[in-house]
């Protein structure tokens, strides 16, 4: 079956006709050519396809598209530019919280999302509220230090 | 916390604690200028990609869309262990969308050979006479989606007749024992691979496709002669790499005889020579890109998913994307099982006498790299002691299991596993400390290794020393258990390990000085977020004097980048690394006489730094490189170009003995102290402190060799707490992140230490070594004997989870009221 909707993504309005099935992450990725929502599990448990909806973090991997209707969709494209990084971005870089990046975007928005409900969590707190993103590398320590200085900088 | 104290510097500004030159002019600095010269070399530098990185624009192989793509997916087999009667894929082919079947039967009527693989030519990229493990790929197909393409495969009809399967290592050596392969062809890719046995003709005669052994003094004498004899058995079962970006590749051929192909691999160069093999191509019409990799941990090595998209882009007439599924990670690539009996003998004075080990790994359907890793993990098995008498035989085994080849460490977290848990048993019953047993017999400086090769540059009693002291081992034991929490026991424990670098090897790179001195470094090295690009700018930096915000890497690219054997092994900051810094000073030594000429000094006299140079008498006085480029060609114009080649190369084992007096170029090494938590009521474990310290020779970037060792360190306390691939008759049962838990947030260890030791080699750049595996060596063993150490029981196969903690607890209580 067919839905006609209509979605805001990064500030940039778009209607279209989308597949009961097709997800969200599909529809970011294939159609609007954003890459930095990733799969890497398909099951909403990784965190690596994090995008917000009106605001809310989900897993897009597992987000039907139709379901995006009348909504405002923000990826970590739509957050910081290299011209004009958001402070949680400049706080990632200057803590080095990365390896191979893979996890980051979803990590960013998350981080973002955490600061807006507890400007200045505890590392407890960060580990309980990021626990739903996984990174391999695990740079986990350092993406902690980068969300404590994101504290600090948002 | 690993990070650095103080945030990163912006790039550009983090040169050394000397950090000079101001904002003066081209060409002059004023009177206050400083002659110092700047040392890149040794400072804490961001990542060169990082705004792409928390922008999201890093390019990945999956981000790629050509015109015309195709979707390439594969059938795979349900049964085990059979014999292929029929393939019927034509309703598959009739479906509209679907450009291309491919089926066994249908490779054997092309133009190419089918079969590949690093050590034994024994894998097909669809299985053509039999399946051999639940996964194994029958039928590809090509489809304008996705979705098309999943409903041609369940068109596709397969008729097997099943054969007994074996799955255990230990049964699938038995005589008897179903047989997996049936001939062994070595691939005679690799020059440490000679010792491969095999042929086109000759019929294989046991799963085992090879064996490693090693005879040093006498063992049996030395057994004979020690106070007390050790004999014990570990083992740990395949775990999954689970870097969090699939494999995925994309092939595009023009004019029928030039392949392109963009893949998410650690091997460009590797996969290039096996295409051109596979399709009788010369090398030169095969091209290999390698963007950014989303982690490899060593599952993106040789060829996984080249073959096939390549076979399909093909006969579709279009390119073609394949890329996998979380689930057929599981069945592509694992981490190698292992089994291994271990006899010791040691003498009262606590000196260790004879070791005897037989080990088997457990490689699946298909060898993969497992031969390799059964012959360089081979070297160390005995441990890194210096012990008189040992034998080693080390057989790779196939089973009709995913396949498994490398995983970080290849093959030293396994042995390791097994030789530093018997350390600390013995220590224990011997009475004596773990930490001194191990600084007792741990191989120094000048010592000669259970191989015949010396031991040189290598701080592993450093290491040793430095976790130990970190976790406060020799200090008064924790409060434990603290009174207001009874049932949570604490322990302390420790492990170490060494390794042999991957010898022979050769690694090649090309820097370029453009126009207005800007530079280029063309390296096949992968950047898989293990910080490559950084560091060999770092070097480049160095040698040149250059910013490194003047540095761009170029990812391999086959037509452009030169040869590099693999990303892979610890290998990439001592082979990649000294063969930047061999082409910058090639760069170096056209580009110094120039700036001699102009700033009329002698070449000696001449240093540089900022991207300036100058003669080391008149610090006021100096030139860019962009300056020297125009000099050079008379207007902006020209390319300088410098080559380095760096190679290293060794004495083969001896067949009989596994003795050669050059195995390695070097050593790497690394040790671990841990203390944790038990919770004697449910047999939880928690890691309070991690120590681990690793040997890097000399750190040249030391952010990303602290965040390197504490991601080997976290990543390493997965297959030791939680990872285990769990087979049901051969069936992968917990392919998702569902059911197969890799460490997050919530599993950290209460602290963890990553430490440096500098031992400096002196082949390698600025006296740097490998160091990307040395941090998950001894992981699980020193977890293990911390657990041993709180609640007197041992659990003796990997993973420790609760349940089996809490069942060796028991039986540790109830051995203990008997």
């Amino acid at each position: 079956m067919k839905h006609e909707i209509a979605l805001t993504v990064n500030g940039r309005e778009h209607r279209l006709t989308v597949e009961s099935q097709r997800t969200l992450l599909e529809f970011i990725r294939d159609d609007l050519k954003l890459f930095g929502a990733r799969e890497s599990c398909g099951m909403s448990l990784c965190g690596a396809c994090t995008v917000l909806v009106d605001g809310v973090p989900v897993s897009s991997c597992s987000y039907l598209a139709a379901r995006a209707n009348g909504k405002t969709i923000t990826t970590v494209e739509g957050l910081g530019t290299p011209d004009n990084l958001h402070p949680v971005q400049r706080a990632f870089i200057e803590r080095g919280g990365f390896q191979c990046s893979y996890c980051t975007p979803g990590m960013i928005l998350m981080t973002t999302c955490l600061l807006q409900e507890n400007p200045h969590p505890s590392i407890e707190e960060i580990k309980d509220y990021l626990s739903g993103n996984l990174c391999r590398c695990s740079t986990y320590e350092d993406i902690i230090q980068s969300v404590l200085a994101a504290a600090e900088l948002v | 916390m690993s990070g650095a104290t103080s945030p990163l510097p912006v790039s550009g500004e983090g040169v050394g604690e000397r950090a000079i030159l101001g904002s003066a002019g081209e060409g002059h600095l004023g009177a206050t200028g400083v002659s110092a010269v700047p040392t890149i070399i040794g400072t804490d530098q961001p990542r060169l990609e990082s705004v792409a990185k928390v922008t999201g624009q890093l390019e990945f192989v999956d981000n790629l869309e050509l015109p015309g793509m195709l979707h390439g997916m594969l059938l795979r087999s349900l049964v085990a262990h059979g014999r292929i009667r029929r393939v019927d894929a034509s309703r598959a082919r009739r479906l509209p969308g679907v450009y291309a079947v491919l089926t066994g039967a249908d490779l054997l009527a092309m133009p190419i050979d089918p079969y590949t693989g690093p050590a034994f030519k024994d894998q097909t990229p669809l299985a053509i006479d039999k399946v051999r493990y639940v996964g194994d790929p029958i039928a590809a197909v090509a489809a304008v989606d996705r979705e098309t393409a999943e409903e041609a495969l369940e068109l596709i009809d397969v008729e097997i007749e099943e054969l007994p399967a074996v799955f255990d290592v230990v049964a699938a050596l038995e005589p008897g024992a179903p047989l997996i392969s049936e001939r062994l062809v070595p691939a005679g890719t690799f020059a440490d691979l000679i010792e491969l046995i095999g042929g086109e003709d000759v019929a294989a005669t046991s799963n085992a496709c090879f064996q490693y052994k090693l005879r040093r003094g006498d063992v049996e004498q030395g057994l004979r002669r020690a106070d007390r004899v050790f004999t014990h058995t570990f083992s740990n079962p395949p775990s999954q790499h689970a870097d969090l970006e699939y494999h995925c590749s994309v092939a595009q051929w023009t004019g029928g005889d030039k392949l392109h192909v963009w893949s998410a691999t650690q091997s460009p160069s590797y996969v290039r020579i096996m295409l051109s093999n596979m399709f009788h191509l010369p090398e030169s019409h095969v091209r290999v890109e390698v963007p950014y990799l989303g982690g490899g941990f060593g599952s993106k090595l040789y060829m996984k998913l080249e073959p096939i998209a390549s076979i399909l882009a093909r006969a579709a007439g279009r390119p073609v994307k394949v890329r996998l599924s979380r689930r057929e990670e599981f069945l592509t690539i694992t981490k190698h099982g292992l089994t291994a009996e271990l006899r010791t003998g040691v003498t009262n004075d606590g000196r260790i006498l004879a070791r005897d080990c037989r080990i088997m790994w457990d490689t699946g359907a298909y060898a993969d790299i497992g031969p390799r890793v059964t012959h360089k993990s081979g070297y160390t098995s005995a441990g890194p002691y210096d012990i008189p008498n040992v034998r080693i035989d080390s057989f790779s085994v196939y089973t009709n299991k995913p396949p498994a080849g490398a995983f970080r460490g290849f093959g030293i977290m396994q042995v390791c596993w097994a030789y530093e848990s018997q350390m600390d048993i013995i220590a224990k019953e011997m009475g004596w400390d773990p930490v001194e047993f191990r600084l007792r017999n741990v191989l120094r400086e000048g010592d000669v290794q259970a191989t015949g090769t010396t031991v040189s540059s290598m701080g592993l009693a450093d290491c040793i020393e430095t976790v130990a002291d970190a976790i406060g081992m020799r200090g008064p034991r924790p409060e434990s258990p603290p009174s207001d929490a009874p049932h949570l026991v604490r322990g302390r424990g420790i492990g170490c390990s060494m390794k042999a670098v991957i010898t022979p090897s050769a690694a090649e790179a090309t820097v370029q000085m453009h126009a207005d001195g800007s530079i280029s470094i063309l390296t096949s090295a992968v950047e898989m977020g293990q910080g490559s690009d950084t560091l060999l700018s770092q070097i480049v930096a160095e040698e040149l004097g250059v910013r490194m915000d003047q540095i761009s890497v170029v990812h391999p690219d086959t037509d452009v980048t030169p040869y590099d054997l693999i990303s892979a092994g610890s290998r990439t900051t001592f082979h990649m690394g000294k063969a930047v810094e061999i082409a910058a000073g090639e760069l170096r030594e056209q580009i110094w006489p120039i700036a001699a000429e102009l700033l009329d000094a002698a070449p000696a006299e001449l240093v540089a730094g900022d991207g300036r140079i100058w003669a080391v008498s008149v610090p006021d006085h100096a030139l860019t490189f962009g300056r020297l480029m125009t000099t050079r060609f008379g207007m902006r114009a020209g390319t300088l170009i410098g080559n380095g080649i760096f190679e290293t190369h060794h004495a083969p084992t001896d067949h009989e003995t596994g003795q050669s007096e050059n195995v390695t170029a070097h050593w790497l090494c690394g040790a671990t102290a841990a203390e944790v938590e038990v919770d004697v009521e449910t047999g939880k474990v928690r890691i309070v402190d991690l120590a681990t310290a690793v040997d890097v020779g000399k750190a040249i970037n030391p952010f990303a060799c602290r965040q390197q060792i504490a991601g080997a360190s976290i990543q390493g306390t997965g297959p030791t707490l939680m990872e285990e691939i769990i087979l049901s008759d051969g069936q992968v049962a917990n392919p998702s992140f569902v059911d197969y838990k890799i460490p997050s947030f919530e599993d950290l260890p209460g602290r963890m230490q990553p430490l440096i030791v500098e031992h400096p080699h002196p082949d390698g750049p600025s006296g740097a070594k490998g160091m990307g595996e040395a941090g998950i060596f001894a992981i699980a063993p020193a977890i293990a004997n911390a657990v041993a150490d709180a609640v007197g029981a041992r659990v003796p196969n990997l993973p420790l989870t609760p349940e089996k903690v809490l069942r060796a607890i028991r039986a540790a209580q109830q051995d203990g009221q008997r």
